[in-house]
């Protein structure tokens, strides 16, 4: 079998850890279907990244370097992975599937003519063949799908699969020269959210408000509480959409993916779409003051009552 | 400023999906179908830009027959004309993108829209693909398009992990909307009336010339995973202890 490449995710010169998703999937792939999984770098002084992602089991990191790729563009990403396929015959390419791997991973796919599966959560052999498993209407369908051509494309839901360790023996750094070529596009600026908490996606405890929080103000409360459990701070859509909550702390179907070890949702009623951004959580918590709330439904510990008196009461009594 | 946008048809998303029994396909009975809600964003877009600036709006779909319904949904916020991409076999992304390549080498569009995904699929790939295919840049994610005064360019706030992205993209482009673009609009009655007159031009998928042998087939379909939830503490003080000793998280 032709060998797996898997396109890593950086940002600033730091490596993202939902690479590591899909390494362990390519892992996984590789136990499936054979070859072995090599790691690409496309980027600007990626020297740091490039030395992470050597230590996360891979054969090789091969890193494409160049002042054209010193900001991320779908149009000069895309055919460089082409690029890169093509010239080594991989037989497979795999990236996470965040902003990163949903705006670039479909535009490889255009390029090659190539099969994509998106966001999947489990890879397997059926009737000898090879199938991805993918979820589909926000999470209440798991989809089994086949593929054909060449190579094959996925990107991988990074709460679905264990992460690939870090830190192991070091694998060759291989420079590959790739062209940079940005069809009509210039990058212009990118504003961040700034947080000192941890990434929404990688936190082991995310808290949450929804509708319930009623002004952007009350958010304090939220932020007392993630303090003290050190937590991501997420929202639902209703307190994303009243403007309380930045755009990038929506947890559901169409925004963020979690799935911490302890998920507290506040005041959030549970649409289907917001679960299917938060159900697979080891621990969920639901404060509501509405017993007949849908999240209820998915919780381990729900609490009927008032958030604006119980989270209060939960803050001073974790601070004991 | 001539603007085509693809939408789609889907189940509402408010409706709880339900599994045929042998897994073949999800149960369609007696569930409304509705122009997909970022496919519903990007013909807002499209026709804001249209008021601003002028031009033209079509509304293009691939699909059955009964996709002329959603089609005269969009008509009636107000596209000027629509176009049915007639297709009588389960598609992919890769063949719709191709479809569409063509129909915007037919219609030659200064920008393409899209929703940035289906509420079905939930691929997230068209938009991309298409652009890819016809040689175009890209804009993915969108929560604010901005033209230049000579419609040359458009400046694109994108919504990415960890915050916002700007970039600018040579028209014509492909931009996929992401949830806040902006509120679509309800179609008026006069509009709903109007929109019965409006031309829904039908073109055969087969006459476009492309291979639409799907690469990706769903195979089966299956519930997840249920999560065992509906337990309940009565107040803070036992939250606390279940987390503590119980579920050890804290």
């Amino acid at each position: 079998m032709a060998d797996i490449l898997v396109v890593v995710e950086h940002h600033e010169g730091m490596f993202r850890k939902n690479t590591l998703a899909a390494i362990s999937a390519a892992k996984t792939l590789s136990g499936l279907i054979g070859g072995e999984v090599d790691a690409l770098v496309v980027g600007n002084g990626v020297s740091a990244v490039a030395e992470a992602a050597s230590g996360c089991g891979v054969r090789k990191v091969l890193v494409a370097e160049g002042a054209g790729f010193g900001r991320y563009l779908a149009v000069t990403f895309a055919p460089a992975v082409a690029e890169v396929a093509l010239r080594f015959g991989y037989g497979a390419v795999l990236a996470p599937a965040s902003t990163f791997g949903k705006d670039f991973m479909p535009r490889l796919s255009g390029l090659l003519d190539a099969p994509l599966a998106s966001d999947i959560v489990g890879l397997g052999i059926e009737g000898g063949a090879l199938c991805a498993k993918r979820p589909m209407y926000a999470g209440n369908a798991i989809g089994t799908v086949s593929m054909s051509g060449n190579p094959l494309l996925f990107t991988v839901r990074q709460t679905a699969f264990v992460p690939a360790p870090m830190n192991g023996t070091k694998a060759s750094v291989e420079p590959v020269s790739v062209t940079a070529e940005a069809v009509g596009t210039i990058f212009l600026a990118r504003r961040e959210t700034k947080s000192a908490r941890p990434e929404l996606t990688e936190a082991r405890v995310v808290v949450s408000a929804g509708r319930g929080i009623k002004a952007r103000e009350n958010f304090g409360m939220v932020e007392e509480l993630a303090d003290q459990l050190k937590a991501a701070i997420g929202a639902s859509r209703a307190a994303v959409d009243a403007g309380w909550a930045p755009n990038d702390w929506q947890v559901g179907q169409t925004g963020k993916i979690v799935a911490p070890e302890l998920y507290i949702a506040l005041g959030i009623s549970g649409a289907i779409q917001h679960l299917a951004g938060m159900k697979d959580s080891k621990v969920i918590v639901a404060i509501n003051k509405d017993e007949e709330a849908p999240i209820f439904q998915v919780a381990d510990y729900g609490l009927v009552g008032d958030i604006f008196k119980a989270v209060p009461e939960l803050v001073a009594e974790l601070r004991k | 400023m001539k603007i085509l946008v693809s939408i789609k048809p889907v189940p509402n998303p408010d409706e709880k999906v339900k599994i045929k029994a042998d897994g073949s396909g999800i149960v369609s009975e007696n569930i409304k179908v509705i122009v997909n809600p970022f496919c519903e964003i990007a013909v807002e877009e499209g026709l804001r830009i249209r008021e601003k600036h002028g031009g033209e709006v079509v509304v293009v779909t691939v699909g059955g027959e009964e996709s002329e319904q959603q089609l005269r949904a969009a008509l009636a916020m107000g596209a000027d004309r629509a176009i049915l991409v007639k297709a009588e076999t389960v598609l992919d992304s890769l063949a719709i993108g191709k479809l569409l390549s063509k129909v915007v080498g037919t219609e030659k569009p200064d920008l393409v829209l899209l929703g940035k995904q289906s509420v079905d699929d939930d691929n997230t790939q068209v938009g991309q693909i298409l652009s890819a295919i016809l040689g175009w840049p890209q804009a993915t994610f969108a929560s604010k398009i901005e033209l230049s005064a000579d419609l040359t360019k458009a400046t694109v706030t994108r919504e990415v992990d960890g915050g916002l992205e700007m970039i600018e993209v040579a028209l014509p482009a492909v931009v996929t909307a992401d949830l806040r673009l902006n509120e679509p609009r309800y179609a008026s009655l006069p509009g709903i009336m109007k929109a019965k007159k409006k031309e829904v031009r039908v073109v055969a998928a087969a006459s476009l010339d492309v291979d639409v042998t799907p690469r990706v087939k769903i195979l089966s379909y299956a519930a997840p995973k249920q999560r065992v939830g509906g337990g309940r503490v009565a107040d803070v003080l036992e939250l606390v202890s279940k987390l503590r000793n119980e579920a050890k998280v804290i």
